[in-house]
């Protein structure tokens, strides 16, 4: 049974830094089939008409985080994006890498100063020792603070969307103070404080305009400007003595 | 060239447990494809088993009582000492992942919650909502950063260098500057994933192509039943992402078009929750008779789970429906179809992960020691990967220090880094009229229809002729890009070829075994044959193809009886 398929137009930003002056626009006409997402779409430019197209992909599930980009404007993992749901908005689609981020070519962008402010912030759990035997106990309630924050896939989204990050780079950026909250919520972490001082910087937490691009764009509906805000809360109340 | 006592390959929940062993004590370092949290183990959904009766429908569970049923879902094929000793870690293996961190899901007492899941006799899968695999990984990935383990990402490794029977060093393509790197390691231990990409509707990531499987095989590293694919019950029809098993543990149907809960034929006690060999062919069967719907899916329901407890057990299931499939489960069923899910073979090692190579292990899907046999439990893989990772690093650390020698096989490194430069160039020199990217889905369409959850030496003869066929036509691809940073169309051709090799072998074995046996259902042997097949399948490089073997099944006390669910 042969699948219909239809002729699909696409732009793709095209820019390799060793080579090209400045990054350029590539049109593509590609076969699409219906239910086509944007990351097989982007295959089928590879295998078809240009193999020199370079993008990040992995889990093809919306788990992995490694293909997030612009499409038609707005910050999506291609993985996730329906080719249908775009061609609705405007062909040619268009394709371009996370925006204000060092491109290393086409769609892949540098993402070495996204995970070396998360390694800086002691992202991970430190809990009293020696461990139980067991597990620590932790309550339902307790656990359910975790919920949202540990959703987070560090595909970098929001630190691409975040205005202050843009002009600040040393601005620590929506998702390492989400990974902090992650931590400081968590009713078995053992050095609250340290990490509150962590953020309580210039480039910390009191950076953040609550602009809520972050919140926008984050492919897993996280709130990083409502966990901001709760951690600038906890060190106005640290300071007035009240925790 | 960069040297390091330890080199870790794969950084997926496996290599990184590995990682996290070795390095408290060794310089330790991965080198990955991906960064550790793009990793395929991030995709695991349902939970980790471990007999820890928190839930009070497990409080007599035990040791004993999972090691039986790991056997008795693996058809008898599993290694009884590895898997008892695989079960006798699991619970301090994940009290210590939530000692790092990990946010399991909790007891009303705030214990680890546990659910029930296929071919178990109690509930002893510990789970994280519907993303325990995802938070594993960022728990080991972060214990990795806190150990400060250094890790060398968007490489691809290419070639395992042996001297003398040794493992001395890794050839990685640098992915970003296109540039090949020696390594140079005193031990070193793959946790590279499985081959899922090998076939058709797989749930599995796409780097999950087996190359490193292919790596050690080509170096002279058995590898072991490789025919026992295990295909996932139930997979989001179109993409084959997974639903977790535990969307039955928490109690959802599988129905056909007439609205039956089919399983009450296949397996009247254990309904939904039988083992995954089983619920799959149950699931092909109705959809073979016509009792499935349009384009050959059945449904999962959940909408009697109510609202409630779909979010707060299954949100990542609900989301992926709505995303995908547009389905939201709370309103009505998902259409899923069996799909390719994980390979119970691989790299042939023993108990500490090693292998015929000293000082090269391996640990997690990429090896076998064997624990899954013919077919593993849900929850169970999970488990493999860091109890295997952890005694891998563990018996490294013992090696080490009664290694005396350091610092060999420079030569050795350096011949291969040439090696693997040149066969770049001829690649990249091809302009020959086949796509690679077709041939990949001539491949992937061959061992889905041919090698499948039903099996035929008529059917799986035409797959082998069809994959020597396309061995044969590789040789004349044509690689459209010649450059070398981030050159996708060479590296897919490149690991292309790996796993042609890697089919090859999945075929052979397949066609050997005549008999029926877990994952492996044949029509023409529908008995599984203890007599002569109670035996591992080993399968040896040569350059004509692989050679296949047998060696023998460790029965410690549980004597091969009928599988009743």
């Amino acid at each position: 049974m042969a699948i219909a398929t239809k002729s699909v137009k696409l732009k793709i930003q095209k820019y390799d830094p060793e080579i090209d002056a400045e990054p350029y626009w590539r049109e593509y006409t590609i076969q699409a089939k219906p239910g086509m997402t944007m990351l097989e779409a982007l295959f089928e430019v590879l295998n078809k008409v240009d193999g020199s197209l370079s993008f990040r992909f992995c889990c093809r599930g919306a788990v992995c985080g490694a293909c997030a980009m612009m499409i038609n404007g707005k910050i999506r993992l291609a993985c996730e994006t329906q080719v249908s749901a775009m061609l609705e908005k405007r062909e040619p689609i268009l394709v371009s890498p996370l925006p204000h981020k060092k491109v290393v070519k086409d769609l892949v962008v540098d993402m070495d100063p996204f995970f070396q402010q998360m390694v800086s912030i002691k992202p991970f759990l430190v809990a009293k020792e020696p461990y139980p035997e067991k597990e620590i106990i932790q309550s339902e309630k307790e656990r359910a603070k975790l919920t949202e924050p540990i959703d987070c896939i560090l595909c970098g989204s929001c630190s691409s969307a975040c205005t202050i990050a843009w002009w600040d780079p040393n601005y620590l950026g929506p998702a390492t103070l989400e990974k902090v909250y992650r931590f400081v919520v968590d009713s078995r972490d053992s050095i609250r404080d340290e990490r509150l001082d962590m953020v309580d910087t210039e480039d910390g937490v009191w950076r953040c305009h609550t602009i809520f691009n972050c919140v926008d764009v984050c492919p897993k509906k996280i709130n990083q400007t409502d966990a901001i805000q709760y951690l600038k809360r906890q060190l106005v109340k640290k300071k007035l003595g009240f925790s | 060239m960069k040297y390091h006592e330890i080199i870790v390959v794969g950084a997926g929940l496996a290599g990184l447990r590995a990682a996290v062993e070795t390095a408290t004590e060794f310089d330790t370092a991965i080198i990955t494809q991906v960064p550790p949290v793009r990793s395929h183990s991030g995709a695991a959904q349902g939970g980790v088993n471990a007999p820890m009766g928190n839930n009070p429908a497990g409080k007599d569970d035990s040791v004993e009582k999972h090691t039986y049923d790991t056997v008795k879902g693996s058809d008898f094929l599993a290694d009884q000492d590895a898997a008892a000793l695989m079960i006798s870690e699991a619970a301090p293996c994940i009290y210590e992942l939530e000692h790092w961190g990990c946010p399991f899901s909790r007891t009303p007492e705030g214990k680890i919650a546990q659910r029930p899941f296929g071919g178990a006799g109690y509930p002893r899968t510990c789970y994280a909502a519907d993303k325990t695999g995802l938070y594993m990984l960022h728990t080991l990935w972060e214990r990795s950063v806190a150990l400060n383990v250094k890790t060398y990402e968007e490489r691809f490794v290419t070639d395992l260098v042996v001297e003398d029977g040794k493992a001395v060093g890794v050839i990685a393509l640098n992915m970003v500057t296109g540039e090949f790197e020696p390594y140079m390691a005193e031990s070193i231990i793959f946790g590279t994933g499985g081959p899922g990409q090998v076939y058709g509707r797989s749930t599995n990531a796409l780097i999950s192509t087996g190359s490193g499987a292919y790596v050690a095989y080509r170096r002279g590293v058995p590898l072991k039943d490789m025919e026992f694919i295990q295909f996932h019950p139930t997979s989001l029809f179109g993409t084959n992402i997974l639903m977790t098993e535990g969307a039955r543990g928490e109690g959802g149907y599988l129905v056909n078009n007439k609205g039956e809960r089919f399983m009450s034929k296949y397996a009247p006690t254990a309904m939904e929750l039988g083992p995954r060999d089983i619920v799959s062919r149950s699931i092909q069967t109705e959809i073979n008779e016509g009792r499935g719907f349009e384009g050959g899916y059945v449904h999962l329901d959940l909408r009697h789970l109510g609202r409630e407890k779909i979010l707060d057990r299954l949100p990542g299931i609900r989301d992926i429906s709505i995303n995908f499939a547009g389905v939201d489960p709370i309103d009505a069923p998902i259409p899923i179809q069996p799909g390719q899910h994980y390979a119970m073979g691989g790299i042939s090692t023993d108990m500490n992960g090693a292998t015929n190579i000293k000082g090269f292990y391996a640990a997690g899907e990429c090896a076998c020691v064997s624990v899954h046999g013919a077919n593993r439990l849900g929850g169970n893989s999970l488990l493999d990967t860091v109890v295997f990772g952890k005694l891998s690093g563990k018996h490294v650390k013992g090696f080490m220090k009664g290694k005396t020698e350091r610092k060999k096989g420079e030569a050795a490194i350096m011949k291969a880094l040439e090696e693997q430069e040149r066969a770049r160039e001829e690649l990249l020199s091809k302009n020959g009229t086949e796509n690679h990217a077709a041939i990949r889905d001539e491949m992937k369409e061959t061992m889905i229809l041919k090698v499948g959850i039903f099996r035929e030496e008529k059917l799986m003869q035409e797959a082998l002729a069809k994959i020597i066929e396309l061995k044969e036509r590789y040789k004349n691809i044509r690689v459209m890009n010649k450059g070398r940073k981030y050159n996708l169309d060479y590296l897919r051709a490149y690991e292309l070829w790996g796993m042609l090799e890697l089919a090859h072998v999945i075929a052979l074995g397949a066609i050997e075994r005549k008999e029926s046996r877990g994952s492996h259902s044949r029509r023409d042997f529908p008995k599984r044959d203890d007599e002569k097949y109670m035996k591992h399948t080993i399968a040896t490089y040569t350059p004509s193809g692989p050679k296949i073997s047998y060696s023998d099944v460790v029965i410690t006390k549980y004597q091969p009886v009928e599988r009743k669910y």
